[in-house]
């Protein structure tokens, strides 16, 4: 309750400064938007359909790319975290390249794929495979040994040891990478989306832009907020709490 | 079963087995040789282990031999108790019997044929932490069979067969987490009986349990023992522990681990912890192990610190 009181005072405060700031007309509106013209942006957005067709697309294309990195990345993680010449030169490729910026991949990806979807699903993929795969890397490698033995004891072997035994035996320890992993793609879509006009939430914000309507370029951003926050609040914290309730864990806060 | 419940013994649940005093007709005495009838079965070995050796590099780049030439017979439906100080090797030699790690040398046999790797002939009950936490008590036990490719309805009818076993039934949706250390193990025997060995290989089970749930798991575990007709080679510490429970003792020496003694255990079923015969017999296998126990102390307090074992104190 009292939690829910701060949240509430704090972004009520938040809203009235900016409310104030805007009112002020310190700046123009079309620097400064005031919370009304947000508002009426979101309102005709959704009502001649146009948020609804970029909120389909970019979802549709993020969850394409970080499905094809869950996969790869975890293909990956499991072979460098079990060869140890993998590890020793692949693992540290794989750290370093964690300081590129997806969208580096941009200009190449035009090349290899032609300007088109495919091109966008690349820098998703790069976005967000490395952290999978550093995640799964790292997570096969906390993992209690026993559970492998075990596995391999009752008869799993090859794919049914990855499947059943050492792929749920590690998700406690990747879900924070598979999360991570989700918010790099994320953001690498929307980059990706901004740099190449065809629907989605990123050309949607750039099209505020070429209007010079900063109410619409506000609202979008504030679309793409809420969505990350509801998937990480929705499906990360549901996978959390529903493996703290499995493995017996402590919630963790 | 609720016939015998009047002469209930004081470590309940576990009522005396209408089977045992069939058995319990064996010689008395604290140690002495021959095998019990049931185990006359000659020269048909279930495990033959030969010449098994281990070495294996360690992180300082010496070679340590941890296993030396390992001879060991163990007959169909035997049980068998591996006793020795920490560091002789007893559990890496139940992970090689069990195919997780191989050995340098030697060979596993069972029934005959040499082995190679895992395999659900011969499964391995750990001392903690073994069961899949993400999975319910049904479907840790189902496991192996899932594995195996057994039907899903014939494993739910074993699930509870086993389940019922182990007086576990009750529990089959629980997580792992919610049981207590005892149950765990229970489920984790449950869990081994239902891939249908032929070998029951348990690494210091009962080890991290407290002293009435492992009273009640020995008791269990002999029952299950007598009903299954299972072979168990059973890795302690305790001395009294394996006494209690096996029909032979074997002592292996500290680093490297080889079969000093042996020593048939010809008491009447079921034993206590608590019976003067059971107390005999420790003592001996004691006397013997007393020494190797103080090798290994002598190794861990390598400083000039060498503190002995007086006799008549037990491990």
């Amino acid at each position: 309750m009292k939690r829910a009181g701060r949240y509430i005072f704090f972004y009520a405060a938040l809203f009235g400064v900016w409310t104030l700031l805007a009112e002020l007309r310190i700046w123009p509106p079309y620097l400064f938007p005031t919370p009304g013209g947000v508002a009426q942006a979101l309102y005709s957005g959704f009502a001649d359909n146009s948020y609804w067709i970029a909120i389909r697309v970019s979802m549709e294309r993020v969850l394409i790319g970080y499905a094809i990195s869950v996969v790869l990345g975890m293909i990956l993680g499991l072979g460098v975290a079990s060869n140890k010449f993998l590890e020793e030169t692949m693992g540290g490729l794989l750290v370093s390249l964690q300081s590129l910026p997806s969208i580096c991949w941009w200009p190449l990806a035009l090349l290899w794929f032609g300007l088109n979807q495919n091109a966008i699903l690349f820098v998703v993929v790069m976005g967000s495979l490395l952290s999978v795969t550093l995640a799964m890397e790292d997570g096969r490698k906390q993992m209690p040994k026993i559970f492998g033995q075990a596995g391999r004891n009752l008869g799993a072997k090859g794919f049914k040891l990855f499947w059943y035994v050492l792929l749920p035996a590690s998700l406690p320890f990747i879900v924070s990478g598979l999360k991570q992993g989700w918010a790099f793609a994320w953001r690498s879509l929307i980059t990706a989306e901004m740099l190449y006009l065809s629907l989605g939430l990123g050309q949607v914000l750039m099209m505020g832009r070429d209007l010079n309507d900063m109410s619409a370029v506000i609202a979008v951003m504030l679309l793409i907020i809420a969505i990350g926050y509801v998937v990480d609040g929705i499906v990360f914290k549901g996978m959390e709490r529903h493996l703290q309730n499995k493995w017996g864990l402590a919630p963790a806060n | 079963m609720s016939t015998s419940a009047n002469n209930t013994p004081a470590h309940f649940p576990i009522p005396l087995d209408p089977r045992f005093p069939a058995r319990a007709g064996r010689k008395l005495g604290p140690v002495s040789v021959g095998r019990p009838a049931i185990h006359q079965l000659p020269t048909n070995f279930k495990v033959e282990l030969s010449d098994i050796s281990l070495s294996y590099r360690t992180q300082t780049g010496e070679r340590l031999l941890a296993l030396d030439k390992i001879n060991l017979d163990v007959r169909a439906g035997e049980f068998v108790c591996l006793v020795g100080p920490s560091g002789c090797g007893k559990s890496t030699l139940l992970h090689l019997i069990a195919g997780l790690n191989s050995q340098t040398s030697g060979q596993v046999m069972i029934d005959g044929k040499p082995v190679q790797g895992t395999g659900t002939d011969r499964i391995l009950i750990f001392q903690e932490h073994g069961l899949f936490p993400w999975l319910s008590v049904g479907q840790n036990v189902e496991f192996g069979m899932k594995m195996k490719g057994i039907p899903k309805a014939e494993r739910q009818e074993k699930v509870q067969h086993y389940l019922r076993l182990v007086h576990l039934a009750k529990f089959e949706k629980s997580y792992i987490h919610q049981l207590s250390g005892g149950m765990r193990q229970r489920v984790a025997i449950a869990r081994a009986l239902a891939t249908e060995p032929d070998v029951l290989l348990m690494d210091e089970p009962f080890a991290a349990l407290d002293a009435q749930t492992r009273d009640l798991l020995h008791d269990e575990l002999e029952r299950i023992w007598a009903d299954t007709g299972r072979t168990i080679i059973f890795v302690t510490h305790n001395v009294r522990e394996a006494i209690r429970l096996g029909d032979r003792v074997v002592l292996l020496t500290f680093r490297p681990g080889r079969v000093k003694s042996e020593f048939p255990v010809n008491l009447p079923r079921p034993r206590s912890l608590e019976d003067p015969e059971v107390a005999l017999a420790a003592r001996e296998v004691l006397d013997e192990l007393r020494d190797e126990i103080n090798r290994s102390l002598e190794a861990e307090y390598e400083a000039g610190v060498k503190p002995r074992i007086e006799p008549g104190v037990e491990a």
